[in-house]
């Protein structure tokens, strides 16, 4: 970068809802960062202004002129990420957005490439790429151990709509909100992770249970042609759940592997050389051993990880993400609007070329299967 | 403070190692008895502090132990507020203003300045504040709660924010109303140390992570001795056992060994890993009483 080598990295966090105020402590709370805050007018920003050291904008172009800032981070409604994440990069700054990245993946593909020309890091929030146990998931993944792997479930519950009631942003889906864009959205960039776009989508529900104006829970069944077919099952309204809990597991022709934030548990056919430490049978890691620490903690690691990665890479003046770049969260745009599409029209999105099946011999009066 | 503590995250689901296993738990412990049931060992085993959040359920503790005041003669709250996944689901829901509102009385001047949607004054955010302690307070009248928290996700919200004002208000009430020590947990001791003596609290008692491998120790193990050895600090220590990584007898002298530590603060559920806690800290750090 230009001129923060000395000074560390200037940073404008703009939006301080549920994820902007976290997101805004932790940015502050780095050793690198100087921090400036933005929203619109309102109570957290009246008492925040009050009380702390921050200068907080209550409006953004306003911001984004008068401040010398070398990035920003967006943590507005979901419908303002496009024109805010435009404005940035135009000012030539780099970026880090919080999930869902556009509502119009046409939007993600301009700005991934827009990011791309001015040599930017730019990032979106998708924080379970940094939880330890799923880091371990896509490692093993990668050495090939698990062998062909030909079946996923990726699943999310938690409990934040659990009766009807007057919404907010959040439980309208022009807006960004609902269960699809808050929870499977995660899940799905973790499916984004491991094996790319699907080529075809089928069997999308955006179910409601409470919500008027959006979805609560949400079905698909999502296929890769060179990979496997994952069941997806997400929904909101789960009160069992303390909080957000997502896993996946998969099953390969050499085992099985599943993973949620706090383990990882591997189960293989045979020990494969790529894979050290893994034997035959059941092995488990836990998030607490996979773990690196972290200089600030807020509310796990991941979210003070991915952070600080970003603020570190802008000081190191690179012009790429490390993780979660613009581009893998279009994959996550063009999966989510997949999905809408299919559950909208009931067709199937994209196209699934016919893995060569032995049509099923015929069978007796008796055979069924 | 007493040397032994007694937590609550295994009645609550809260299980670092594993979602099965808070599962697990949950179940077991979704009937008050079966709480009670382990508070009550742990009580007869001589830990009578018991280190809790303000969750619904420690209502129904309050009341059990408020209705026998002859078997709980000792026993002792040390409140930590809020419960936080509470509020953050509620501001999901109902947005930043809407959830301060689901939790003020309905009738106050409070709610009715919220709802109005003007700037409020310095005076009328600190009334707030009051209100919200005193509303997370209501379940622990009657009983001793000599030690108020502040749970760690709010802690270090307010840290990372800057925002050193809300500790002194928080200070100052739990004083002022409760006649109480005011404490804090956090994930960062050494830096919200730092910043509770530039509000001008001195010796706070700070809750913190403290292990022999510098699990989830943010700020760095080396800064936590420091400010151990410094006596600035009237420290708990908690995740001693690393969840788990770390062998009790090991984990517990080292402990005793640190400065500044004065008690230590663990859950479990079994009678064998209480009294083997227990017996644990009276060999290392002298009895608890």
């Amino acid at each position: 970068m230009q001129d923060g080598q000395s000074g560390g990295v200037r940073i404008g966090v703009v939006g301080l809802g549920k994820m902007g105020l976290s997101h805004f402590a932790m940015v502050n709370a780095h050793p690198l960062a100087r921090t400036v805050a933005c929203d619109g007018a309102g109570f957290m920003v009246d008492v925040l202004s009050r009380n702390i050291a921050t200068p907080i904008y209550k409006d953004f172009d306003r911001m984004l002129a008068e401040e010398p800032l070398d990035a920003v981070v967006i943590a507005t409604p979901s419908r303002l990420h496009a024109p805010m994440v435009t404005a940035a990069l135009e000012k030539g700054l780099h970026v880090f957005c919080e999930k869902p990245f556009c509502l119009n993946w046409q939007d993600s593909e301009r700005l991934t490439d827009l990011a791309s020309s001015k040599g930017r890091v730019a990032q979106v929030g998708y924080h379970y790429r940094y939880v330890g146990a799923f880091r371990e998931m896509k490692r093993i993944l990668d050495t090939g151990a698990l062998g062909t792997v030909t079946h996923v479930t990726a699943e999310a519950y938690g409990p934040v709509v659990l009766r009807p009631k007057r919404g907010t942003w959040r439980t309208q889906r022009e807006e960004g909100g609902g269960c699809l864009y808050d929870y499977a959205a995660h899940p799905l960039n973790l499916l984004n992770w491991f094996f790319g776009t699907p080529d075809q989508v089928t069997g999308s529900v955006l179910g409601h249970v409470f919500s008027e104006g959006t979805d609560d829970q949400v079905f698909s069944t999502l296929r890769w042609n060179e990979g496997p077919t994952a069941q997806l099952s997400v929904n909101w309204s789960d009160e069992s759940h303390r909080k957000m809990s997502t896993k996946v597991s998969m099953i390969g022709t050499n085992g099985r592997l599943y993973a949620d934030r706090q383990e990882c548990q591997l189960y293989l056919r045979e020990p494969h050389p790529a894979l050290a430490g893994y034997g035959k049978g059941w092995t488990v890691k836990y998030t607490t051993e996979l773990t690196d620490e972290v200089g600030f903690y807020l509310r796990g690691e991941e979210y003070s990880a991915q952070l600080a990665e970003f603020i570190e890479s802008v000081h190191a003046g690179k012009g790429r993400a490390a993780e979660n770049d613009f581009a893998s969260a279009t994959q996550t745009d063009r999966t989510l609007a997949m999905i809408i599409d299919n559950a909208e029209t009931g067709q199937p999105v994209g196209t699934a070329q016919a893995r060569a099946v032995e049509a099923p011999k015929k069978r007796g009066w008796f055979g069924r299967a | 403070m007493d040397r032994l503590l007694f937590g609550d995250n295994q009645f609550f689901g809260v299980n670092h190692m594993s979602e099965e296993k808070a599962r697990a738990q949950a179940m077991r412990f979704q009937k008050t008895d079966a709480i009670m049931e382990v508070l009550d060992t742990a009580y007869d085993a001589g830990i009578r502090t018991f280190m809790c959040t303000t969750h619904d359920r420690i209502a129904e503790v309050a009341d059990r132990v408020r209705a026998n005041p002859a078997r709980y003669a000792d026993f002792t709250f040390y409140p930590c507020m809020p419960y936080a996944h509470k509020y953050a689901n509620a501001v999901t829901e109902h947005g930043m203003v809407g959830a301060l509102r689901q939790f003020m009385p309905s009738d106050g001047l409070l709610s009715t300045a919220l709802a109005g949607g003007k700037a409020l004054a310095t005076k009328e955010v600190d009334g707030i504040a009051k209100v919200l302690i005193d509303m997370e307070m209501k379940m622990f009248q009657g009983t001793k709660a000599p030690v108020i928290f502040i749970q760690n996700v709010f802690t270090d919200l307010l840290l990372g924010m800057g925002f050193s004002r809300a500790f002194r208000i928080f200070h100052d009430h739990v004083r002022e109303k409760y006649g109480a020590e005011p404490a804090y947990i956090t994930m960062n001791m050494p830096m919200l140390l730092e910043m509770l003596e530039k509000e001008g609290i001195e010796r706070p008692i700070i809750c913190s992570n403290i292990n022999k491998i510098g699990f989830r120790m943010s700020g760095g193990f080396d800064a936590y001795l420091d400010a151990l050895k410094s006596g600035r600090v009237r420290a708990i220590a908690m995740s001693v056992y690393a969840s788990g990584a770390i062998p009790a007898d090991e984990a517990i002298h080292w402990i005793s060994e640190l400065p500044g530590v004065e008690s230590i603060v663990f859950g479990a559920s079994s009678a064998g890993n209480i009294r083997g806690t227990k017996a644990l800290v009276d060999r290392y750090m002298g009895q608890v009483a």
